[in-house]
């Protein structure tokens, strides 16, 4: 099985040696994932060098490890990775940076003052003083307790990624006959996987009239191997007392409840779950950090900074992302606005925002005037990321990443500044499953008197 | 004549194409909304290619399992033989990331590669 060497790195800074036996470090990095490694890349690259990566693992990498599968890293790097190539990419820069990590090691608390309390078996408690925290903790799938299934609870019901793990890890096998319930992209996947090793995966059923995973993932992983996809539907009953022995499926009316007369016997061994994606923010809430109900993540400024000043957040912390190349992308943002904040609150010397036309490089000003102008998501958009902008901290070009709340065809992205529309994109389709983005520019900002409000809206033809 | 159905994955919209084949002549293309569907069911109709990643048990590693890869696109209906030619293999540790773990799998002439590193077991 695994063997817990704890190779951490060894730390020997300075500021080691502070008398009460805190450690201190400019950056500390929760989590060790893409996210984490990005960040970090990106907050040495732009000139931070005591940096730290706490990851709660036996090794760096996070989930990409047990995707085995392709399709990772088509706009990061230009070609198509698995998700173990794609995090051996991050961990080599991590390593060539000299940047130091500790495996093995739980995060417990976060006080405001970013004060790091973990613990590991080899360092014991751990307390560390950070000037800023880059949150990036991941998320995890929403379990059987939370989706009100009824029936008993035999073993063979596990999460898509839990079987993930079981076969691309482990090398075990949880079951031979299977029915999915959900279409999100880690079902999908299994149900190829689970197949190719053997299994008969009978249905993916899914409650929604439209599938959450993406449109490659449909065809590649279930058309492929003639595994059907009954949309409107979800499991109602659960048979089994010690392993499970068969589900029963019914077709669900617009309100989600079942359809009288659809029901559906299926026997099976295996119910893998794959409804949607939790972010893990148990650290964030301790801090105190202001919470977005929409995403279960922060809510984050231009910088991703949350409403703790020097904490940032990225990656399926902040929203679950469908593509790891803008989890990265969206960290190396993070981990460059951290060194900023880290740069400002250490010179105290505020450099002046950047020149209009130049990539600002300098250290992040202050919001001079307190306008933290809010972006407002409505009409058909669930939220956006960021929540608020800044103009004097922004940088030339700012990426907005959002999710619609239904299917949309032929439909338009609108964006207003106040009340005029300085953005009217049509696209051909926008659904759920497929985050989308828009770019605002610094000097269209700057150009309106009296910015109140930026508005995201979906509108029709 | 035959008709052939499938769904493009060249972005979400998912275009139902239908190509009409006569003799695996194509003959036409229908339902597309832009050439990229044209071009998808026409390689997909013809010579319909995937990468496949699977696992190789490892004696003596840190992981029981390693993940690998078809080092290129391999032709959709050899999949189950790829899968088939992994099932019996056993590698020692170490592995390295994009070591060679078989060479020419199922006659498809691609070589299947472990795509992360493995450490030999302490202990």
């Amino acid at each position: 099985m695994n063997s817990y060497n704890a190779d951490t790195m060894h730390i020997n800074t300075a500021q080691d040696a502070a008398a009460d036996g805190i450690q201190f470090y400019d950056i500390v990095i929760i989590g060790g994932g893409p996210a984490g490694l990005a960040a970090a890349v990106s907050a040495r690259k732009n000139g931070i060098e005591n940096i730290l990566i706490l990851e709660r693992d036996n090794k760096l990498g996070g989930i990409l490890n047990q995707c085995i599968h392709n399709g990772f890293g088509l706009h990061t790097f230009r070609e198509e990775l698995t998700g173990p190539e794609y995090a051996d990419r991050f961990i080599r820069q991590a390593a060539a940076l000299k940047i130091p990590h500790k495996l093995n090691t739980m995060v417990l608390d976060i006080s405001k003052e970013k004060l790091i309390t973990a613990v590991n078996s080899t360092d014991g408690l751990l307390q560390i003083k950070a000037n800023a925290v880059i949150l990036a903790m991941g998320c995890r799938e929403r379990a059987r307790g939370a989706l009100n299934i009824p029936g008993s609870r035999p073993a063979g019901i596990y999460s898509a990624g839990t079987a993930q793990y079981l076969v691309n890890m482990e090398g075990y096998m949880p079951g031979r006959e299977v029915v999915i319930l959900g279409s999100g992209d880690i079902g999908l996947i299994m149900a190829r996987r689970m197949t190719l090793e053997g299994a008969n995966v009978k249905v993916v059923a899914e409650l929604m009239p439209y599938s959450g995973g993406l449109k490659r993932n449909i065809v590649q992983c279930l058309d492929d191997y003639g595994i059907p996809l009954k949309l409107s539907h979800t499991v109602i009953a659960i048979r089994g007392k010690k392993r499970l022995e068969g589900v029963t499926l019914a077709q669900v009316d617009e309100n989600g409840k079942p359809i009288p007369g659809t029901e559906e016997d299926y026997s099976c061994d295996t119910l893998l779950l794959s409804c949607g994606l939790i972010p893990e923010n148990e650290l964030s809430r301790g801090i105190g950090t202001e919470m977005d109900p929409v995403t279960g993540g922060p809510c984050v400024n231009e910088s991703l900074e949350t409403s703790i000043p020097g904490v940032f957040a990225c990656g399926n912390v902040l929203h679950v992302h469908d593509l790891v190349d803008y989890v990265s992308e969206e960290a190396a943002a993070a981990g460059k606005n951290a060194a900023s904040y880290v740069r400002q609150a250490d010179g105290g010397a505020d450099t002046a925002p950047a020149e209009k036309f130049e990539s600002g490089d300098g250290a992040t000003p202050s919001c001079k005037d307190q306008s933290e102008i809010p972006l407002i998501s409505t009409g058909g958009v669930r939220y956006t990321v960021p929540k608020t902008v800044c103009i004097d901290r922004m940088e030339d070009l700012l990426t907005v990443r959002f999710r619609v709340g239904a299917v949309y065809k032929n439909s338009f992205i609108s964006v207003y500044l106040n009340d005029e529309q300085i953005l009217h994109r049509k696209k051909p389709i926008m659904a759920p499953g497929e985050m989308e983005q828009i770019i605002l520019q610094k000097t269209q900002l700057e150009a309106v008197k009296n910015l109140k409000t930026i508005t995201i809206r979906i509108t029709d033809c | 004549m035959e008709k052939r159905s499938l769904t493009c994955i060249g972005c979400p919209l998912g275009c139902t194409v239908t190509v009409e084949l006569n003799n695996r002549e194509i003959l036409n293309v229908t339902g597309n909304t832009c050439k990229r569907g044209d071009d998808y069911a026409r390689k997909e109709v013809t010579r319909p290619m995937r990468t496949v990643t699977s696992t190789v048990r490892v004696m003596n590693g840190v992981l029981p399992v390693v993940s690998v890869k078809t080092e290129a696109d391999i032709p959709k209906e050899k999949i189950m033989d790829i899968m088939q030619s992994l099932r019996d293999l056993n590698v020692p540790a170490p592995v390295h990331i994009g070591d060679m773990i078989l060479e020419n799998a199922a006659d498809t002439g691609v070589n299947i590669v472990a795509t992360k590193s493995v450490a030999v077991k302490i202990g």
